[in-house]
């Protein structure tokens, strides 16, 4: 993956460094360019005028930002930003942190002040690269034209390489309108960025032994194994040694859930069943995810009669929260490959018994009545898309019943804010993920608070003829947080009420088609309007109010004492 | 416990901004933190004093090494190593308590470096607790002004072709 460029004997003398940043872009392969231009980009934005690379105008950085990492997740390819000094570059900072925590591609490009004015307080000046760098994998600043190529071509290899994330490249205006004098040199100069390329064998093999010792084994996998591209690799493992799998919010689809071998989602919502299993099993393996607490909930007594096998290309991810037994550091792919001839087959009849039995008596489920259930506008989507659309959420109750009703069947489906969790994320990360899949169908489900953050950007859609499809399921609550006050603060609403205008007036006014559906029994056909209609959609879902999220595990309890609510 | 931990960090703007950043915002605590430069000017090293238990310096340990600009880290922990720390120190000396001073400085085999009227400026280097012995034995004369460096540390001579750096498991 390393920079090959100088090798195609391009001469680059006598541009400028917009021009050059511009060629870089072409380098890189960078298919959309999402931004707002300002004063220190117009160098940029002039060489980006003639550019093969499209520029899409967003309404906000944000926007810009999440259509990029929904880019990026959509389709494993590193996503791209631009925004200009001050106001656009703190503007791209909840995006960076969101990509950042997700371990998403993303190469964020920022215009800054003239290389002599830094530190002055000038005009739209913030130390951008020093905001940025706690939110980053890495951000640099550059001052000179020459360093302009190198820099970028270091971004994309950061970015894209190791345990994927954001990188920010803060360019001095200066820097953009110097001409290159001589060639410069686009070789890398990253002596502290080594990668993990060989695997000890002999974490490989303890890592095998155990897995063959279990009794009552547990794949465990994260968003690491979508993205070192281990989707077969883990199906192959687990139907060789039948060992059952529970998903993480970053991983939903990268294990087909009509697989019986499935446990779905674990956690804080998850299953009855991927919980059970956890808190019984004699060994976990952990594959590229890193015991969040929203997975762990109590984190001494997770999965605790188990062995842990925790593999992770992120040193720092093993024994940070949860001591592993067994550590095996490299990518996920590579090293279930590797495992893979040394597992043995076997039956382990009596724990998948116990799996089914879990499965059987504990569906995630919800109780029908007069009003649309959310979890039934879900349920609804999953059908009529034959569970093969790409669904980005919001963050909050929607982003939670739509990982648990959707049935998700492959990698790179689920586009979600899992680690920021991030409100407002849906509407331009399907956008992104919409320009990275042309043709395919793309969904927004949201939920009215998440929605009315970034509802801007359909006008984007809207004008670059993007066709998403967004269902906001509207409850006129901030639902999450209510569900909170309901349960543990004795009913007392605080802050969440959250009425809502005509949504699907606002999205008509923006140009899309706006629908709506109050009852039950139109759920399905209004889904099949939105599908059918061409160009973005916004169907508003008048939902149950007071609905909830269960199962639970409430923060603090062991994932065994799981509230399962209404259901149980 | 009491970890030494030296990282080659590359010489570029920001670096220190870096790490001192990921300790506060991992909430690491840190005894000293000591740059420097190396015989290689596109490099520098830094020394940092880090207190905590095995999997928190194990931890301080991987979090440095993830930093794209930190290009390697040790920690002298089970190694033999030996550590300098350097002090200078101004002490309240009158003329007749001057002599009594120095004979003090010279059982540390420190060395004066500044005689004025009514004080003596000291300098010292050795181990912490060496400098803190001598700190605490010129207390009682007044103690005027004391900055030290902290700690910088290296990995004996003979068991340099031991534990590489790059071992990771």
């Amino acid at each position: 993956m390393s920079n090959e460029s100088s090798k195609s004997g391009k001469s680059y003398v006598g541009l400028t460094g917009a021009q050059m940043f511009n060629e870089m872009l072409v380098e890189e392969g960078v298919e959309v360019l999402f931004g707002v231009p300002g004063g220190v980009l117009l160098p940029i934005f002039d060489a980006l005028h003639k550019s093969t690379v499209p520029f899409i105008l967003t309404r906000h950085e944000q926007g810009a930002i999440h259509m990029a990492d929904g880019l990026a997740r959509s389709t494993g390819k590193v996503g791209c930003c631009l925004a200009t000094s001050g106001p656009g570059a703190t503007n791209l900072i909840t995006g960076l942190a969101n990509a950042y925590m997700d371990s998403v591609p993303l190469v964020a490009i920022t215009g800054q002040v003239r290389s002599t004015l830094i530190g002055n307080d000038a005009f739209q000046e913030v130390d951008t690269t020093g905001i940025t760098r706690p939110v980053t994998k890495h951000a640099v600043l550059v001052k000179k034209a020459e360093d302009i190529g190198r820099c970028m071509s270091e971004a994309f290899h950061i970015a894209r390489t190791g345990r994927p994330g954001p990188v920010v490249v803060d360019i001095a205006v200066d820097a953009t309108t110097a001409k290159l004098t001589e060639e410069p040199s686009l070789e890398h100069d990253l002596p502290g960025y080594r990668l993990k390329t060989t695997v000890h064998m002999r974490q490989i093999k303890m890592a095998v032994d155990a897995i063959n010792e279990a009794q009552r084994p547990v794949l465990y996998v994260g968003g690491g194994v979508i993205i070192s591209g281990a989707t077969e690799a883990l199906r192959a493992l687990a139907h060789k040694a039948r060992i059952p799998v529970t998903t993480t919010l970053m991983s939903m689809g990268t294990f087909d859930e009509s697989d019986p071998l499935a446990l779905q989602m674990l956690g804080m919502h998850g299953s009855a069943s991927a919980n059970y299993a956890v808190q019984d099993c004699d060994l976990l393996i952990a594959v590229g995810a890193r015991f969040d607490d929203r997975v762990t909930g109590k984190v001494d007594t997770f999965a605790h009669k188990a062995k842990i096998v925790h593999i992770d290309i992120d040193a720092t991810s093993i024994s940070k929260n949860v001591r592993a037994d067994i550590p095996v550091v490299g990518d996920a792919k590579d090293i279930l490959e590797k495992m893979l001839p040394l597992i043995e087959s076997k039956d382990r009849s009596q724990w998948l018994a116990q799996i089914a039995q879990w499965k059987a008596k504990y569906p995630f489920r919800y109780v029908p009545n007069a009003k649309v259930k959310p979890q039934a506008v879900i349920e609804a989507i999953g059908k009529l898309t034959n569970h093969d659309a790409i669904i980005a959420t919001g963050v909050g109750q929607h982003q939670m019943w739509t990982a648990q009703f959707y049935g998700w069947r492959r990698p790179r489906q689920f586009i979600s804010s899992g680690g920021l969790g991030t409100m407002g994320f849906g509407v331009p990360a399907a956008i992104g993920a919409q320009f990275g899949n042309p043709g395919k169908l793309v969904i927004d489900v949201d939920g009215d608070g998440s929605f009315s953050m970034t509802m801007v950007e359909i006008m984007t859609a809207v004008r670059y003829n993007q066709p998403v499809k967004i269902v906001v399921l509207d409850n006129n609550y901030l639902g999450m947080v209510r569900q909170w006050q309901e349960l543990f603060y004795g009913k007392r609403y605080s802050g969440v009420h959250h009425p809502c205008p005509d949504l699907a007036g606002i999205a008509r006014a923006m140009g899309a088609t706006g629908l709506r559906v109050s009852e039950p029994s139109d759920v399905e056909d209004s889904i099949r309007t939105m599908i059918n209609t061409e160009g973005p959609v916004v169907l508003v879902a008048d939902v149950e109010p007071e609905e909830n999220v269960f199962p639970m595990v409430a923060a603090g309890k062991s994932l065994h004492e799981m509230d399962m609510g209404r259901l149980a | 416990m009491r970890h030494v931990i030296s990282a080659l960090v590359q010489n570029t703007p920001g670096v220190l901004a870096h790490v001192a950043g990921m300790f506060s915002a991992r909430g690491f605590n840190i005894d000293s933190l000591v740059v420097g430069r190396t015989d290689d000017p596109r490099f520098s090293r830094m020394t940092i004093v880090a207190i905590g238990d095995d999997r928190t310096i194990e931890q301080v340990r991987k979090q440095l090494d993830k930093l794209v600009t930190v290009v390697r880290v040790r920690d002298f922990q089970d190694t033999e190593y030996v550590e300098r720390d350097l002090m200078m120190l101004r002490v309240a000396a009158t003329p007749e308590k001057r002599a009594e001073i120095i004979e003090l400085v010279g059982l540390f085999r420190g060395r004066v470096i500044d005689v004025a009227k009514q004080s003596l400026t000291i300098e010292l280097s050795g181990t912490e607790h060496k400098l803190e012995a001598l700190i605490d034995l010129l207390r009682p004369y007044g103690i005027r002004e004391l900055a030290r460096t902290g700690v910088i540390a290296m990995q004996r001579g003979r068991q340099s072709d031991g534990r590489t750096e790059d071992d990771e498991q």
